[in-house]
């Protein structure tokens, strides 16, 4: 027999509860009560980066890695490669991209996913190169909120400890 | 569409799950019309976003056969944001296709079994998990991105063109753009003060919401929607069959989608899909859509006027009910369905068209009345439980139109005068999927 778990009207203290127990009952405004427990979900996917994997391989060499359409009448030039074109269906192939360009868009993150929440603030960046068709999502470091402007030159730094993510690599001020 | 009910929308509804809130909503929808019975219910479209929030797989089965529904047929719908807009164009599809005589579409979503930053994990998982999610996988951040790319394109690059600074033009623009959306989260927050189910309606003044918390430079706390739980169903039928259940029947004129690319960093610099009272030189050297603007919107825009005759929206419609997820999306939006110009969005909220008559916002709105956006209160004042909140919006454009916003209210206050047709959009992740629904009212 286990005793009957503690009630209460708040659900803020319901959590805290579970956190000590496990086991908690949360009683509404209606007097109706609910039996709450903690029930941990934890996963290791097994990610496989397919036909992507080149350019996370590229990072750990220091090298950005976009991708370029193959019909010469499209040669759309992707900055965050793709396999395949998106214009014309056909198949890219490898080019590096320029190590520098500039912020086609910026924010800093006060908040972010439970992840990320201790790495606050964060900024992130939008960075355009020139000839370029598209654009790449990326950190932006070695700056503050009040130092960024769209336009602003920067270039790439690259995780010398690499760990097989799109954070092996970032972007800092140019110069 | 002959009834349809919602619960309210909460941060948590611990005393139900999300069976029992779906059951709720559609007791309340069959209540209104006593003589649809379960039994003449030819099945069934369930919508809810995430497994992860649900920790509960195939919830839509659940939710079939606590409502009674077996052996009935139905179909499980998921589009990220947009899933409960096309929840509704799946049921109005079975319906207009003839598979059906009367079919039920109920969304769900509990997002309160996690806590909020986890919350935002799950929803950041509905970005690229290669490029974007292990940046920081934050949807704030990335309408952030999107709403600091409008501000240049159309007000470091528009009203601040001639300021030769370039960072003081975006620091004043930026300024500027952050004063107008807030506007918008006023009114939202306000309307909600007349709708009993908004999760967080007040009143605030325009300098609440600036110093409210930061969030995601340049937005703050009071300028984005929450987490919610709620339910709602709206139920279709075909005209002759609409007729045994009510003498204030609404009709579904009209129906679009359209996508983009699930990365913002793979949106083109093409030319922009053009409304009707739009022309290409109108936008020379824009490039299209870029991350400023929602090319899904336009798209579904275009296609569900065509299919509706609209070929004037500010004309042709009396209130929009849009997905305000963000109150810089909210004016993206006007714009991308053609309320006003490409880069007219901010002049035309504070000109006040979207604003309602006859409510005191704290500052002029010369324009209040033109086309009501978000009377309801909108996504940023309701809630946004992923998987009902395009069926609410159905729901509360189905009582506008009928005119019974103060039975179901229990307030007048938000009931517009007389009006005879309205839209309703749903938006996905930054713009990757949108529907957009066309009703009228179907009485005299």
């Amino acid at each position: 027999m286990r005793a009957r778990p503690p009630t209460f009207d708040k659900f803020r203290d319901v959590q805290a509860e579970l956190e000590r127990t496990g086991a908690a009952i949360f009683r509404d405004t209606d007097g109706v009560e609910s039996l709450v427990i903690k029930f941990p979900y934890q996963i290791n996917y097994i990610h496989s980066y397919a036909e992507d994997s080149p350019f996370f391989l590229g990072l750990a060499e220091g090298k950005l890695k976009g991708s370029k359409c193959r019909r010469v009448k499209c040669g759309f030039v992707f900055a965050t490669p793709r396999s395949h074109c998106m214009v014309c269906g056909s198949p890219t192939e490898w080019f590096d991209l320029p190590l520098t360009g500039r912020l086609h868009s910026w924010t800093t993150c006060h908040f972010g996913s439970e992840a990320f929440l201790k790495e606050t603030p964060y900024n992130l960046a939008l960075v355009e190169f020139a000839g370029v068709g598209s654009v790449l999502l990326a950190r932006l470091k070695d700056c503050v909120e009040s130092d960024l402007y769209v336009g602003m030159p920067v270039e790439a730094r690259f995780d010398p400890n690499p760990k097989y993510s799109i954070t092996d690599v970032w972007f800092v001020p140019s110069g | 569409m002959v009834t349809g009910g919602v619960t309210k929308f909460a941060k948590a509804h611990p005393s139900m799950d999300f069976r029992l809130m779906v059951k709720r909503a559609y007791d309340y929808a069959l209540k209104d019309i006593p003589e649809l019975t379960a039994d003449r219910i030819d099945g069934t479209r369930i919508s809810y976003f995430s497994d992860h929030f649900t920790r509960q797989l195939k919830a839509a089965s659940m939710v079939q056969d606590y409502l009674g529904m077996n052996p009935k047929g139905s179909i499980r719908l998921e589009w990220g944001g947009a899933t409960g807009g096309e929840c509704f164009q799946a049921a109005y599809e079975a319906v207009a296709s003839g598979r059906m005589d009367i079919c039920l579409a109920a969304g769900f979503e509990t997002m309160s079994r996690v806590a909020t930053w986890k919350g935002n994990e799950f929803i950041a998982l509905a970005s690229d998990t290669n490029f974007d999610f292990p940046l920081g996988g934050f949807y704030t951040g990335y309408y952030a991105l999107m709403v600091v790319r409008h501000i240049y394109e159309y007000l470091r690059l528009g009203k601040f063109a001639d300021v030769k600074d370039e960072r003081e033009a975006q620091r004043l623009a930026i300024e500027e753009g952050c004063r107008v959306m807030s506007l918008v989260s006023v009114k939202n927050h306000l309307n909600a003060l007349h709708n009993p189910y908004a999760q967080y309606p007040k009143r605030l003044t325009v300098e609440d919401v600036l110093n409210s918390e930061m969030i995601s430079y340049p937005l703050t706390r009071e300028q984005i929607c929450t987490m919610s739980d709620g339910a709602a169903v709206a139920v279709m039928c075909s005209e002759e069959r609409a007729k045994e259940f009510t003498d204030r029947p609404i009709r579904v004129i009209g129906v679009g989608t359209g996508t983009d690319t699930m990365r913002l960093a793979d949106r083109p610099f093409g030319k922009v899909p053009l409304m009707p009272h739009e022309r290409a030189r109108d936008y020379e050297n824009l490039p299209y859509p870029g991350v400023h603007s929602f090319r899904a919107g336009r798209a579904a825009g275009l296609e569900a006027y065509r299919h509706a005759g609209i070929t004037n929206p500010n004309r042709d419609l009396d209130f929009i009910e849009l997905h305000d997820a963000y109150a810089s999306s909210e004016i993206q939006t006007y714009e991308d369905l053609g309320l006003c110009k490409y880069g007219e969005g901010y002049a035309f909220t504070e000109r006040g068209d979207p604003f309602l008559k006859g409510i005191d916002y704290g500052f002029p709105v010369p324009n209040a009345g033109a086309i009501p956006v978000n009377p309801s209160g909108g996504l940023i004042a309701c809630g946004h439980p992923v998987g009902a909140t395009g069926l609410m919006q159905g729901v509360f454009a189905f009582w506008q139109l009928q005119g019974t916003i103060a039975k179901h209210f229990g307030d007048p206050a938000l009931q517009l005068k007389n009006p005879k047709r309205g839209a309703i959009h749903s938006h996905a992740g930054t713009g990757s999927a949108v529907t957009v629904s066309i009703l009228e009212r179907g009485f005299r």
